[in-house]
């Protein structure tokens, strides 16, 4: 029996009951959120079952949500089982104050960098993590990029004529 | 002055001269390197001990640009990822788009649209492998097989008009369609590669000189190579059949025939053999590809975009002629085009593997995030583990053989 979607939802659903909520198949890819605390728990049942088989971590990234308080970081999964040929996606929120999420490096040895990544541009906090540092930006570097309050240009900069460019001068 | 009185004078770091083991920096400028790698090795003799990697020498914040940017100002960027196949990343770039925006591509814009990947696909494998000969102390396969590439370039160079970082396509189609010289060039490349490929391949395959500095080293266990993520030729040659094209067809690859090419060890040798099989591979696909795109006719062999005109730049003669064709080409240009909120993660089979998009958006003009999946910055993770305990010479050719891009590693 192919897996499907649907098959993954109740597999899943039976398994963590109600915690997993939003559920969603955008463009075909079942997607759904869980509580951080369950990230591991989650990535280690879709491992181990036998019939499910997401064996794959295509992908792990995050993103930001200024608006949603407490919960401003989404942490990204993109899993593969590649022997049933199905996708999902998952994510975990967590605040940005305190964005503790748990590693999945134990499970996975794709997921090293792709938190180190993670951490350099969003700031999430992998707990467990074997060495998480700053990859591709500079040591130096005190802040997390890739979040919302740093524009892509700091619009305050005063030594350029922006009237040229339609923007700030006389016109605002 | 005694020589031991110079010692005193030299500050060392502390455990130094207890140290068993040597410390050599491999790059990040060295010639041997093909790209901006830094990798600082512990080496005792010529094994190597431990690695460590650094990345980021060339980041360049593709992922934070693209949030200020309209959807078509984001393909240049993708050229810059693996700039060896950069029509792949456009190609995975516009479907993606396409497939948040609902696009229906009409099957000869696929057809054509493989004609160029597989072209990529082809010059950016071509690349690869001669650098492993050229590692290997072979230069002559290089510079043979470098007057195809060109011949690949200027096919690009006819279709969109540039020829390394291509920005080539558009959301829907092309941005005009092949010209007959394009078709020429393109029946002179598969009249004449098959000539080339066999004498590259007898250059190589059994040259006892390639295949004693190849085999057996560099190699992963598919297991490990799954669980470092692997994709793409790197991760067929330990001997595991995933290729995007197969499992999740795009851009109607299942209307073609072609096999996936595996190897059984994941060494260098395995690597280098998979990608050669796979050039064999995609000069069948060209030439499906192109005997399909002949049986279009008449009116339906000028169709090369779909009709999407809040996406689709017009003909330039219509903006000066056409009030609609203006208002669009405006508002296009101006990025004034609200993208439809969506989630939508695409993938394709880069020249390195899986080359995936997550885009989404919030109803803005703009992508709320894009994140790419770079398949070389994923799998770049295991090179320690496979280059330790082997010698410094050949971590050298592991390197190239693993096909890293360094601008797709720090994106």
């Amino acid at each position: 029996m192919s897996l499907d979607n649907s098959l993954v939802k109740e597999k899943l659903s039976s398994k963590f009951g109600e915690s997993l909520t939003n559920w969603e198949e955008q463009y075909g890819m079942l997607t759904f959120e869980a509580p951080r605390e369950l990230n591991l728990k989650v990535l280690q049942f879709l491992y181990d079952d036998e019939n499910l088989k997401f064996r794959f971590l295509t992908d792990l990234c995050a993103v930001h949500y200024p608006d949603r308080a407490g919960e401003e970081l989404a942490v990204v999964y993109h899993l593969h089982s590649l022997e049933n040929n199905v996708r999902l996606r998952f994510k975990v929120f967590a605040s940005a104050n305190q964005p503790d999420v748990y590693t999945a490096t134990n499970l996975y040895s794709s997921a090293n960098w792709m938190e180190r990544e993670t951490y350099d541009f969003f700031g999430v906090n992998f707990i467990g993590h074997p060495n998480l540092k700053r990859i591709l930006n500079v040591d130096e570097m005190d802040y997390f990029p890739l979040r919302k309050e740093y524009p892509l240009e700091d619009q305050s900069r005063i030594d350029k004529d922006d009237e040229m460019f339609g923007r700030g001068g006389s016109h605002n | 002055m005694s020589e031991h009185a110079v010692a005193h004078h030299v500050r060392l770091p502390d455990g130094s001269l207890q140290k068993q083991t040597t410390t050599i920096n491999l790059g990040p400028t060295h010639p041997a390197t093909h790209g901006v790698f830094q990798n600082v090795l512990e080496i005792e003799g010529e094994t190597i001990v431990s690695a460590e990697q650094t990345v980021g020498y060339i980041h360049r914040a593709f992922e934070k640009l693209a949030e200020r940017r309209p959807l078509y100002q984001v393909t240049p960027i993708t050229d810059r990822l693996n700039y060896c196949s950069s029509p792949l990343n456009n190609m995975g770039w516009h479907m993606t788009c396409e497939k948040l925006l609902h696009i229906q591509t009409p099957k000869r814009v696929d057809y054509l649209r493989i004609i160029i990947m597989e072209l990529a696909r082809i010059s950016d494998h071509l690349i690869c492998n001669s650098i492993v000969g050229v590692d290997t102390g072979a230069f002559t396969g290089f510079l043979y097989v470098m007057q195809y590439r060109e011949l690949i370039y200027e096919i690009y160079e006819e279709v969109c008009g540039s020829r390394l970082t291509t920005n080539i396509g558009r959301i829907g189609g092309f941005e005009r369609n092949f010209n007959d010289i394009a078709f020429q060039k393109l029946e002179k490349f598969l009249k004449e590669y098959p000539g080339v490929l066999k004498e590259f391949e007898n250059l190589f395959n059994r040259n006892r000189i390639f295949m004693d500095r190849t085999q057996g080293t560099g190699g992963i266990s598919a297991e490990r190579a799954l669980n470092y993520g692997f994709t793409g030729p790197n991760l067929r040659a330990t001997g595991v059949d995933y290729d995007v094209r197969v499992a999740q067809p795009y851009c109607s690859y299942q209307d073609f025939e072609f096999d996936i090419p595996i190897g059984t060890t994941g060494d260098n040798y395995d690597r280098f053999m998979v990608r050669n099989g796979e050039m064999w591979q995609s000069l069948r696909i060209l030439e499906q590809a192109y005997r399909k795109v002949q049986e279009f006719k008449g009116a339906e062999a000028d169709v090369y975009h779909a009709e999407v005109p809040e996406y689709y730049l017009p003909k330039k003669e219509d903006v000066y002629t056409k009030m609609e064709a203006l208002i669009y080409h405006f508002k296009i240009i101006m990025g004034e085009i609200d993208i439809p909120p969506g989630e939508v993660y695409h993938a394709v089979e880069g020249g390195n593997g899986e080359l995936g998009f997550y885009l989404i958006s919030d109803g803005g003009r703009t992508p709320y995030r894009l994140h790419f999946r770079r398949p070389c910055f994923i799998y770049y993770q295991a090179y320690p583990e496979i280059i330790k305990g082997s010698m410094l010479s050949d971590a050298i050719v592991t390197m190239s053989s693993l096909n890293l891009i360094a601008g797709e590693l720090d994106a």
